[in-house]
């Protein structure tokens, strides 16, 4: 920053510093992503009892790689009585609300590009607006298949956001901040001052809200490969269909982590308070962040090689008739717990 | 020019566009996509305005759950713009006094007079670590109370008026009820029957 300060304009100074941290969050998530698709290929190969792709590089890590290049030569294919404008940004609009969410995410104590007051607010906001991408791209793809998959879609997205919604308010309860960072101090202390005891069944209810939110197994009826093809992106080839693909798992990763910030405690030790902490005191918070981030993401992948897919109205009666109720009742818990001061989470 | 002021310039300029095209595109989902994009901006403008809870709020209320609920519906409808066109002139200069009529009593209420800039005292930057959201808070719940209430007493009532109005039981319908589902044990279903050991084939 003082480097770039002395030979440039400060305004101009700033913006290259922010842009160079995007680009410094943006390029590993893209790498993450990648080996991600690798890791879910292996991961269901294994619990399937077979060896997943193994053909490209040492154990097939060359895989996304070469899948990336072949998805990048291929052609993109506009349907002709598509809308050709909206067609080409149901993509981005996909992939962007889900990069976007990083800019006020804590990796660290200090390691944060945005440290916004209302941190929280701003995630939900923007991970409410990601459904737009698959409701426009199954209205403009003019196929039946498509906006099969974005009704269904856009239904099952609202109705759960409602539970995920009141599962974040029991988190910004017990916190008292939408500041993640003081959410993430909030749980300081050791492993069980972490929100995960107190919020328990807000943590199973906020990331099975996560795993229906991207449309993942067993809730990917937008999908559906059985009934309606491949729903949304039906109509979509080459890049367009990429970054579909990379916009699904960079939510998922950011789900994920969001899990382990809120109800893990973040970048903070699990050894904290016990005899192991200053054995373990080198490790980088970042490292601990995403070890808690790698539970949740493998949660996803084996969900989806152990459940079926969930029938519509099951979907429905889930969200409405089982996550909200219990989402209610606890938070009204945790808000007297609050004002009872319950030691120690909450004093 | 300030860059805020740059940016308020933009913000304006891409939602009165927008506000326009949500009247002007004949096709639905196009007008509700540029209501989303009008919603957009004027977070914008609310952002420079330092109100980033209502700015966040807009869009995480309006953006991501009204209009989400509005396309699903406009996107299934097939609307006959034939049949819509066709009582314009019949209807256009009755449409156009309610028009002015609307248009002249919003501008009495929304006038200089009432809320012009002089009304107001200046904005004041507030510090970084300053919390909108506390404040609104704070305020919400002792100031305006009551009204606060009074509001949420008259959503609560439109909810059940309106799952009152689509409530219906139908005899024929047939339902599941999830916990006999679960309840269900092996012997409900599956009867064993005992029976003599045939006897076994000798083998020679």
């Amino acid at each position: 920053m003082e480097l770039l300060d002395s030979f440039l304009p400060h305004d101009l100074a700033a913006v290259i510093w922010i842009v160079l941290k995007i680009v410094l969050i943006v390029l590993p998530l893209m790498g993450l992503v990648a080996y991600y698709t690798l890791a879910e290929r292996k991961v269901i190969g294994f619990m399937q009892v077979r060896i997943g792709p193994n053909r490209v590089g040492p154990n097939g890590l060359g895989q996304p790689i070469a899948d990336a290049l072949k998805l990048m030569f291929k052609e993109i294919i506009l349907p002709t009585k598509a809308n050709k404008t909206l067609f080409l940004i149901a993509p981005l609009l996909t992939l962007g609300p889900a990069l976007a969410a990083w800019a006020v995410f804590p990796f660290d104590a200090e390691l944060v590009l945005a440290d916004v007051n209302a941190g929280l607010l701003y995630i939900l906001a923007l991970t409410s607006v990601g459904v737009y991408g698959v409701i426009i791209a199954g209205w403009a793809s003019n196929s039946k298949y498509a906006l099969l998959g974005a009704v269904r879609s856009a239904a099952q997205i609202v109705s759960y956001e409602i539970a995920m919604g009141f599962a974040i308010v029991g988190v910004l309860v017990a916190a008292g901040s939408l500041n993640l960072g003081d959410i993430v101090r909030a749980q300081d202390g050791s492993l069980f001052h972490w929100f995960w005891l107190p919020l328990f069944p807000l943590l199973v209810i906020y990331f099975i809200s996560g795993v229906a939110e991207t449309n993942r197994a067993p809730f990917d009826v937008a999908e559906g490969e059985s009934e309606i093809v491949a729903g949304f992106h039906v109509e979509y080839s080459g890049m367009t269909f990429a970054v579909f693909f990379l916009g699904e798992y960079a939510n998922m990763i950011l789900i994920s982590a969001l899990t382990a910030l809120m109800f893990l405690g973040g970048w903070l030790s699990p050894f904290q308070g016990t005899f192991l902490e200053p054995i373990f005191s080198w490790v980088p918070g970042i490292l601990w962040l995403f070890l808690k981030t790698a539970i949740f993401a493998f949660l996803f992948l084996w969900f989806r090689a152990t459940f079926p897919r969930y029938r519509y109205d099951q979907i429905m009666r889930l969200g409405w008739k089982v996550f909200i109720p219990i989402t209610i009742v606890w938070i009204m818990v945790v808000g007297l717990a609050v004002v009872l001061e319950l030691p120690w989470w909450f004093d | 020019m300030t860059y805020e002021l740059f940016l308020f310039y933009v913000f304006s300029a891409a939602l009165l566009y927008a506000s326009t095209m949500v009247i002007t595109q004949r096709n639905s989902v196009h007008s509700a996509l540029f209501l989303v994009l009008a919603f957009c901006c004027a977070a914008g403008i609310w952002l420079l305005a330092e109100a980033e809870f209502l700015a966040i709020v807009l869009i995480l209320v309006y953006v991501g759950a009204v209009m989400v609920l509005f396309l699903f519906v406009v996107m299934m409808l097939d609307v006959d713009r034939a049949s819509n066109r066709a009582g314009y002139m019949k209807y256009a200069s009755v449409g156009v006094l309610i028009a002015v009529v609307l248009a002249v009593e919003i501008m009495l209420v929304v006038g200089p007079g009432n809320f012009g800039l002089e009304k107001y005292p200046a904005l004041v930057p507030q510090a970084a670590d300053y919390s909108n959201t506390k404040e609104l808070g704070r305020v919400l719940y002792t100031v305006y109370m009551y009204p606060f209430e009074l509001a949420a007493v008259i959503l609560l009532v439109a909810i059940i008026a309106a799952i009152g109005l689509t409530l219906r039981k139908r005899p024929q319908t047939r339902y599941q009820d999830p916990s006999k589902q679960v309840q269900v044990k092996a012997s409900d279903r599956v009867r064993i029957v005992k029976m003599a050991t045939e006897k076994k084939m000798e083998l020679k």
